[in-house]
């Protein structure tokens, strides 16, 4: 499954907005991956998505592979519509 | 004679961040690196051998923060993300799959596997260009250390496994670092670095440590297991204390209890002197965090939030401004707050700005100054505390004003932003008062003039003192001529107060001298409308203020005003106030 989101919140990809969508991969079987012009990463390592350095505006593609990656999709976007929980 | 070197000699002087008197045995926290050796690995029984040590070091790893996470004080728990951070890091495998893949393939130890997947980890973040991100290689490493403790079966100098009562003595101590602490084992710490308004300051007040920081080098003279006393009230820490010494600082430290907690009881009572006579007395701040610790202070506002941390990691966006100044005037409200803006020299901006490294900063382009040189990044300052003032009790207030052309310069900048936003149709208060620092000796001379152009003075003494008296403080050659009591100051201060006074403004003073008790009340006597200080320093303040009359502060002050040097103006102040409040002395509040 593929997807495109903007990074909406001030602060950008940081710490503890990579934390939330490592934490919520975990619950999942299929594997996640974040995609920023042309470099991929591991949607299930907090460092790999460090190193994409997303501030807030970046377009990120994400593809989840596997048998709940419905399901996964789903929580995700809502991870991004909410900010990552965060206020700004 | 020598006896009095040697008691010299076994006491420090450093930066007081935290108040409060401990005694107990110092522990030495050793933070330098594990020695790593390189090892090849010939067959294939020690390849396996060597995953399965590294897997078994990994689960220690997460044992033992998932122990800390449960274990965290009450008080810090909102920090518990930085553990979590760091377990996830302990999983993710650029980390651990890396350095697995690193033994099997190239034939080496779990150690030096490790060294190498954080150094291409390093390499990485390096790169980064973003400041919040590429600074996270810090907690990487924390990681990478634990994991090399459990391999090398060292134990982890832990500070949660710490099992008597001990003041802690480190080079330096990360938040993380305090985050780990049981507060019940610790009874306070002193570090080598590190200073009043750094995060591991406010976690030290937050949990209610004493601590002491900037000693340089406490890591070198304290051994393990000496006696310390740490008095966070005054900053010193005393090593080895003789009899004399311990029975002087339990003393000291019972009577502070006691003090405190009978002034704490009366600091939400209004600053009034006997005879009816009110002044404000507010806060100043630096975090948006510290409100919530300086709550119960008795503040009646923040007469100074200090601005500049939110551009130390590079120019801040409009937005984030917002956020910060809409957050601090709504928490406040409907008490006032008083944001300063920025107040910093270029140099400071990790920005792109090409800034000259100046010989002499602080009589260099900076403040005010710099601000009117770069009007972007004034305006979208101003922008956001214009747009956050509908949220509470805003009033803006300038910074190191020396006539009146900046002040009009600056207010058309201020007029061009609110055309701006009424162009935008954004809301913004239309009453928003706009006052000065008075804190350079020509904006003294022509105070008369500046007080018919703005709203109120704030009287910056920290800064008055070091211009008017051409010292620099931290040179420690001249600092002992910073001198708050020296006539001339006395004088400049009274004429900012009189031309106030005539125009019908507001003056108050937000140096150091309005948190000192023995300033007090020189400061009333001189006229003063309000205080704003540290807010620790206001339950102290109120109460004096509370016990002396307002008659008797002006008639010594007519009497002040005509003594001709320091020395005799602070000897004079010291005689009064000891005979008006005699438990000032006897508790300490008068040795400074």
């Amino acid at each position: 499954m593929l997807k495109s989101f903007k990074i909406r919140n001030n602060l950008g990809l940081h710490a503890r907005a990579a934390a939330r969508i490592v934490e919520l991969g975990n619950q999942y079987k299929s594997q996640l991956f974040l995609k920023k012009g042309d470099q991929e990463v591991d949607g299930g390592s907090i460092l790999s998505i460090l190193t994409l350095s997303c501030p807030k505006g970046t377009e990120i593609e994400t593809r989840i592979v596997g048998d709940d990656s419905e399901d996964f999709m789903e929580k995700l976007s809502s991870l991004f519509e909410q900010k990552f929980g965060e206020s700004r | 004679m020598t006896d009095l070197r040697v008691a010299e000699q076994n006491k420090l002087r450093g930066i007081a961040v935290s108040p409060g008197i401990v005694i107990g045995k110092a522990r030495l926290i050793d933070r330098s690196r594990v020695k790593i050796l390189y090892q090849y690995l010939i067959d294939d029984d020690r390849i396996s051998q060597e995953v399965n040590r590294f897997k078994d070091a990994l689960r220690t790893a997460e044992e033992k923060l998932v122990t800390l996470k449960d274990r965290m004080p009450e008080q810090v728990k909102e920090h518990a993300f930085i553990l979590d951070s760091h377990l996830m890091i302990l999983k993710d495998s650029m980390l651990t799959d890396s350095t697995i893949q690193k033994i099997l393939n190239e034939k080496i130890n779990a150690e030096w596997a490790l060294k190498k997947s954080l150094e291409e980890i390093r390499r990485i973040f390096d790169q980064i260009d973003d400041d919040y991100i590429s600074t996270r290689i810090s907690d990487v490493e924390n990681v990478a250390e634990r994991i090399l403790r459990n391999l090398s079966g060292e134990a982890q100098e832990g500070l949660t496994e710490i099992d008597e009562r001990v003041i802690i003595v480190a080079h330096d101590l990360s938040p993380a670092d305090t985050t780990e602490f049981n507060v019940n084992k610790v009874m306070g710490f002193i570090t080598d670095v590190g200073g009043r308004t750094s995060h591991t300051a406010i976690m030290a007040q937050a949990l209610e440590l004493p601590a002491v920081m900037g000693l340089e080098c406490a890591t070198d003279l304290v051994e393990e297991g000496d006696l310390l006393i740490v008095d966070g009230h005054i900053g010193e820490v005393v090593i080895n204390p003789d009899d004399s010494a311990i029975i002087h600082y339990q003393e000291k430290q019972l009577q502070h209890e006691k003090y405190k907690s009978g002034i704490a009881l009366t600091s939400h009572l209004p600053a009034e002197t006997l005879d009816g006579h009110r002044i404000t007395v507010n806060a100043n701040i630096e975090f948006l965090e510290e409100v919530v610790v300086v709550r119960d202070y008795g503040w009646e506002g923040i007469g100074l939030y200090r601005t500049e941390f939110l551009y130390l990691k590079g120019l801040p966006n409009e937005e984030d401004l917002f956020e910060n100044y809409r957050e601090v005037a709504q928490i406040i409200a409907p008490d006032p707050v008083t944001i300063r803006t920025l107040d910093l020299g270029g140099d400071k901006l990790a920005s792109g700005l090409e800034i000259p490294e100046e010989i002499n900063p602080a009589l260099g382009l900076r403040a005010i100054r710099f601000c009117l040189k770069e009007p972007e990044i004034f305006k979208s300052q101003l922008r956001a505390i214009l747009r956050a003032s509908v949220y509470g009790n805003i009033q803006l207030m300038f910074p190191m004003i020396s006539g009146l052309q900046e002040i009009l310069d600056a207010k058309e900048i201020l007029g061009q932003v609110k055309d701006e936003l009424d162009h935008e149709n954004v809301e913004y208060d239309h009453d928003l008062r706009v006052g000065i620092m008075i804190e350079i000796p020509s904006a003294v001379t022509m105070a008369e003039v500046l007080a018919l152009h703005v709203d109120f003075f704030s009287i910056g003494t920290n800064d008055l003192i070091q211009y008017a008296l051409a010292i620099d403080r931290i040179n420690e050659h001249v600092a002992y001529m910073y001198q708050p009591f020296h006539p001339a100051i006395l004088k400049m201060i009274q004429q900012v107060i009189n031309a106030a006074r005539n125009a019908g403004i507001h003056v108050s003073l937000c140096g150091e001298m309005a948190g000192d008790p023995l300033c007090v009340s020189i400061l009333l006597g001189l006229g003063i409308d309000g205080l704003s200080m540290n807010a620790r320093a206001i339950p102290l303040i109120k109460k004096i203020i509370r016990s002396i009359s307002f008659e008797e502060a002006r008639s010594d002050f007519e009497k002040v005003i005509r003594l001709s040097t320091a020395k005799e103006v602070r000897e004079y102040i010291l005689d009064r106030m000891k005979s008006l409040i005699p438990e000032l002395e006897e508790k300490g509040y008068l040795a400074m």
